[in-house]
């Protein structure tokens, strides 16, 4: 007769995986491989230059030579004697201040008539797609450039009311206000959502608002704008972000330079310049990481704030 | 005071289709009417006709005797609880039922007391401060109901309110829905697709199928007297049974079964014509000696309830037929059992489906 004791069958046990390799390895070894061509590009493509950017940030670096570590220098600079800083800042802010609201406003309007469910819905919304599509480019920021010219077409529209127009890109009173203008016309992508989100408003509401004597202004204010909220803050942020971080607008149409007299220095494009006009690496680091400092102190009060104004249903 | 409603000639079309065809109906003030029928009837297009969601396309509606068919929903005094209950999910309970109130310019002292008194009626004051999505099933329907009442309206319209509700709460909420229009007294139309709310809860009831009304009457009359084999087959649970009859030789005797059924009198028929019989599954006697041999059933399956029994048996012709019993019989699957009726609470119907009376 066999008999086995206790210990035998301990011997006999495969030694068990550590609690690590057990959570990567076990049976995961597929999913591992489709993720791996997202890892690696993350890891070496995102990850890795953020970090080294962060590392350069507190250094004085010109590609020539080795990074020389400056400690908090280039914050210094930035905060204290870079008027070019401070008016890239000035210029961003305006633009994201008037374009994003301005944006969102005609795409709520524009969604709103669209969900009245007029005929070949489907053809309209894809032609006021369109300028999302292609707004970001070069070749729109160009042809921006003719129409908002001293001759473009824009002035011969209105010298034919009568109105001599200004130069609307070169003079600096109104050169970022056309690329916010530039910006507003791109507002298929929120109003795409806004429509989604209008069409997830029960009819009902309206129909039980209707009955209660509701005005169609009350109901806009006092159901549609609360029930959209959700949508509003997704657009909000979402449209916040993509105006700090334009760049293409302003490089194409101020030829790179952000002018007239700095009128048109985006943020990005002063990073541009600093990173690859003056070989001003370090510093070029140091301004990027303000701008996503800024970028996540926004998005951080957004959250923040949200719970007092936006309606989640559940 | 209560109000009433007429309805001249009422007809529905989206485009070429016709969705309601000319109706005629007439609902006295305080009466609680109950529109039933099956899904894609029209009882909830007829019914937001009256609210003045949905433009009457041809006919008149008249409140109190005033056409109404281009007043807007909001002057027409009435109040609708909707099927999902159609509550504001971003305001508390007491602004949901404020809402109307504020709407119609009411002062801030009369708007707190009325819906404070209705949500004293409703049992709801605990709930005031919470958001429609903190409330339960039961609870969101009191507050649409309030959010009807506060408005003090003429007229109270429901439709399907009670179909999101579990079946306890569901009676729960019909009893209180049946006491409230007894507390107030108000004109009510009540639509839905179950007919056991209807029989319990309406003063009248509007049978409609594809846009017609099929029969209107009090709820006995339609269980007692079907105009039609529609109704018959739609009032009553179980729904009634219908064999296959023909006129038999004398006119007040009619082939059912394979068996001649002597009726209490003579019907407008002629010999051979082709009929329907029908009977309730509660008007079915398992043996005994009363009322007239139906002949044998198989039972194919007992469904005992305690209070009751149900069979479901076919007849040796192969027909299906229910029987509903009371009491606990004691019959088992595959037994042949004898059935008498009672020919006189009995229907027969023409080969167009119409009640033959005799």
């Amino acid at each position: 007769m066999v008999s086995f004791t206790a210990g035998d069958a301990v011997a006999r046990r495969p030694a068990k995986p550590g609690r690590l390799s057990r959570f990567f390895f076990a049976g995961n070894g597929a999913g591992y491989m489709f993720l791996a061509p997202w890892l690696i590009g993350f890891l070496g493509l995102t990850l890795g230059p953020a970090l080294a950017s962060l590392y350069l940030s507190f250094t004085d670096y010109d590609l020539l030579q080795s990074p020389r570590f400056v400690g908090m220098d280039n914050y210094v600079r930035m905060a204290t004697g870079d008027a070019k800083f401070a008016a890239a800042m000035k210029v961003t802010f305006i633009y994201v201040i008037l374009s994003v609201p301005l944006k969102l406003i005609f795409a709520l309007a524009l969604a709103m008539a669209f969900n009245r469910g007029i005929k070949g819905l489907p053809f309209y919304r894809a032609v006021f797609y369109l300028p999302s599509l292609l707004g970001g480019s070069v070749a729109i920021a160009v042809l921006w450039r003719q129409l908002f010219a001293a001759d473009g077409l824009v002035n011969s529209v209105l010298s034919v009311f009568g109105i001599d127009g200004p130069s609307w890109i070169s003079n600096p009173n109104y050169s970022l206000y056309t690329l916010v203008v530039l910006s507003v016309w791109q507002f298929g992508s929120p109003m795409i959502i806004f429509l989604a989100g209008l069409r997830q408003i029960p009819q009902d509401m309206y129909e039980a608002a209707n009955m209660d004597g509701a005005s169609k202004a009350r109901q806009f204010f006092r159901i549609t704008l609360p029930l959209l909220t959700p949508v509003i803050f997704f657009n909000f942020v979402i449209q916040t972000i993509d105006a700090f971080k334009a760049f293409t607008p302003s490089f194409i149409i101020s030829a790179g330079t952000g002018g007239p007299i700095n009128s048109t220095l985006f943020y990005t494009l002063y990073l541009y310049q600093e990173a690859f006009g003056f070989f001003r690496m370090g510093y070029a680091s140091a301004l990027a990481w303000v701008l996503v400092l800024i970028i996540a102190v926004f998005t951080a009060f957004s959250f923040l704030t949200a719970r007092y104004w936006v309606h989640y249903d559940e | 005071m209560a109000t009433s409603i007429k309805l001249n000639k009422v007809v529905k079309r989206y485009g070429a289709v016709e969705v309601i065809h000319g109706i005629d109906l007439a609902i006295d003030p305080g009466e609680f009417v109950v529109f039933v029928g099956p899904s894609g009837c029209g009882k909830s297009t007829l019914l937001r006709m009256i609210a003045g969601l949905e433009k009457i396309t041809g006919g008149d509606l008249l409140i109190d005797g005033e056409r109404m068919n281009d007043v807007p929903a909001s002057q027409r005094g009435i109040a609708m609880v909707f099927q999902s209950y159609a509550l504001y999910p971003h305001m508390s309970v007491y602004k949901n039922l404020a809402f109307g109130l504020e709407t119609a310019g009411y002062k801030k002292a009369e708007i707190d007391e009325r819906v404070q008194r209705v949500a004293r009626i409703l049992k709801i004051e605990s709930l005031l401060q919470r958001r429609p999505r903190a409330l339960s099933g039961g609870q969101r329907q009191r507050v649409a109901i309030g959010r009807a009442i506060v408005r003090e309206p003429k007229i109270f319209l429901f439709d399907e309110p009670l179909s999101n509700l579990d079946a306890e709460l569901r009676v729960q909420m019909r009893v209180e829905i049946a006491k409230l229009h007894q507390d107030l007294g108000n004109t009510m139309i009540y639509v839905t697709h179950d007919q056991v709310e209807a029989m319990t809860m309406a003063d009248k009831i509007v049978v409609l199928r594809d846009g017609i009304v099929m029969q209107a009457g009090a709820p006995l009359e339609l269980y007692n007297r079907p105009a039609n084999q529609f109704v018959a087959g739609f009032i009553g649970s179980p729904k009634m049974n219908f064999l296959a009859a023909r006129a038999s030789a004398g006119a007040n005797t009619i082939e059912v079964a394979g068996r001649n059924v002597s009726l209490d009198a003579a019907l407008a028929v002629r010999q051979d014509e082709p009929l329907t019989f029908g009977v309730r599954p509660e008007h079915i006697a398992v043996g005994g000696e009363a009322g007239e041999m139906l002949g044998e059933v198989k039972v194919q399956l007992v469904e005992h309830l305690g209070g009751g029994t149900v069979l479901y048996a076919t007849t040796a012709g192969g027909e299906n037929l229910t029987i509903s019993a009371a009491g606990q019989l004691r019959v088992r699957h595959g037994e042949n059992v004898p059935l008498r009726i009672d020919p006189a609470i009995c229907h027969v119907f023409d080969s167009q489906g119409m009640a033959l009376r005799s």
